[in-house]
């Protein structure tokens, strides 16, 4: 009886551990094959155009559109968001800006984007201007200010609604971000409460999904997060995910920034 | 109208390296919609590359091909300067042909 019992304690001390580590070195291997071909860059190429081409009711392009560096400025610009904008009066992130600067330079109405779902009509087009706003940030470190009282407010708003629980599996953020070697399935889960490192975390999004076949932005990661854990969808471009990107964002000091990355 | 092809061509040895993403769909036709109604094959069936015009690759393709598709290949004797191009056709017809100097 003593046996069995030491011989299962055994068979479990034993049993995950080198598999973990094969396995970690299998996905590592795999994604470094992938990074080489990564279909972000056709997403670039195409924000890239969508950024200089004359759109909307108003057929103006969107050089002129300030996100934080100066208007049309778009090289270091993702790696300083979300931050504050004398404009609009509030803390933004690149896709609740790149919907003001649709609004006030192409006359879209940014209200209807951000209640259109991911992957259709012109959420397409913001999948786009993403990838290409954010590669023109590649290999960059993260600075986002944090000299104005409204970007501190929303830090310590992103705080707590990343440690907030609830939701029919009392979760949190937190819960699966707050200490490091954890995952899902195969997926490594960062510690988002500290600096996980360069390229990884809140420095590795937007992302092109290789399992999708979608680029995925920060919002898009953000609402698939609450959807898993079974939380009410937060609003697209809403204070609470913008909080939850300054949150990230300044725990992410210093990191490079890899995107538009590849994921699963 | 389908989205450019990115192609990167660098001389290797003694010949090129040549990488291409292409944008497409590739859509086996086993899927179903959220309706339950099967989601039509959509794929690229045909690749030629050619270098200075002369066919040096010709693939068929088919559904077993990731969506947004990367191949790789490597041509002997290309020199920095010379012109690669990559054509696709689709089972709709479609067809695409994007053109890169091998640097």
């Amino acid at each position: 009886m003593r046996a069995i019992v030491l011989l299962g304690a055994l068979v479990a001390a034993a049993g995950p551990a080198p598999a973990q580590t094969s396995t970690a070195d299998g996905i590592a291997q795999y994604r470094a094959l992938l990074a080489d071909g990564n279909p972000a860059e056709l997403w670039e190429a195409k924000g890239e155009a969508l950024w200089k081409q004359p759109r909307g009711p108003k057929s103006a392009s969107l050089e002129a559109c300030d996100l934080g560096k100066g208007p049309g400025v778009v090289k270091g610009a993702f790696v300083e968001l979300p931050r504050w904008f004398a404009d609009t009066q509030r803390v933004q992130d690149l896709e609740s800006r790149l919907l003001s600067c649709m609004q006030a330079l192409q006359g879209f109405d940014a209200a209807a984007i951000a209640a259109t779902p991911f992957g259709k009509g012109e959420q397409v087009n913001i999948e786009a201007l993403v990838a290409y706003v954010s590669a023109a940030s590649r290999g960059l470190r993260f600075n986002l200010p944090q000299s104005r009282a409204e970007e501190r407010q929303m830090y310590e708003v992103g705080k707590r609604v990343f440690h907030f629980r609830a939701g029919p599996y009392d979760f949190a953020c937190v819960s699966c971000h707050g200490e490091a070697g954890k995952r899902i399935r195969l997926q490594d889960l960062p510690n988002l409460t500290i600096n996980p490192g360069d390229g990884v975390g809140f420095a590795a999004w937007p992302a092109y999904r290789v399992s999708s076949g979608e680029l995925w932005g920060m919002q898009r990661r953000l609402n698939d997060c609450y959807r898993q854990q079974r939380f009410p969808y937060p609003g697209y471009a809403s204070d609470a995910t913008i909080a939850l990107g300054v949150y990230m964002g300044v725990q992410a000091k210093g990191a490079q920034s890899s995107a538009p990355s590849i994921k699963r | 109208m389908s989205d450019p092809m990115r192609i990167r061509a660098q001389v290797q040895g003694s010949g090129a390296i040549v990488r291409v993403l292409m944008s497409h769909e590739m859509e086996t036709g086993l899927r179903k919609d959220a309706a339950g109604k099967t989601i039509p094959a959509w794929h690229i069936t045909e690749v030629t590359a050619a270098l200075n015009g002369k066919t040096v690759l010709s693939a068929q393709w088919g559904t077993a091909i990731a969506k947004n598709p990367f191949t790789q290949f490597t041509v002997k004797g290309a020199k920095a300067g010379d012109k690669i191009t990559i054509s696709w056709v689709d089972n709709h017809g479609d067809k695409r042909t994007d053109e890169a100097t091998i640097a």
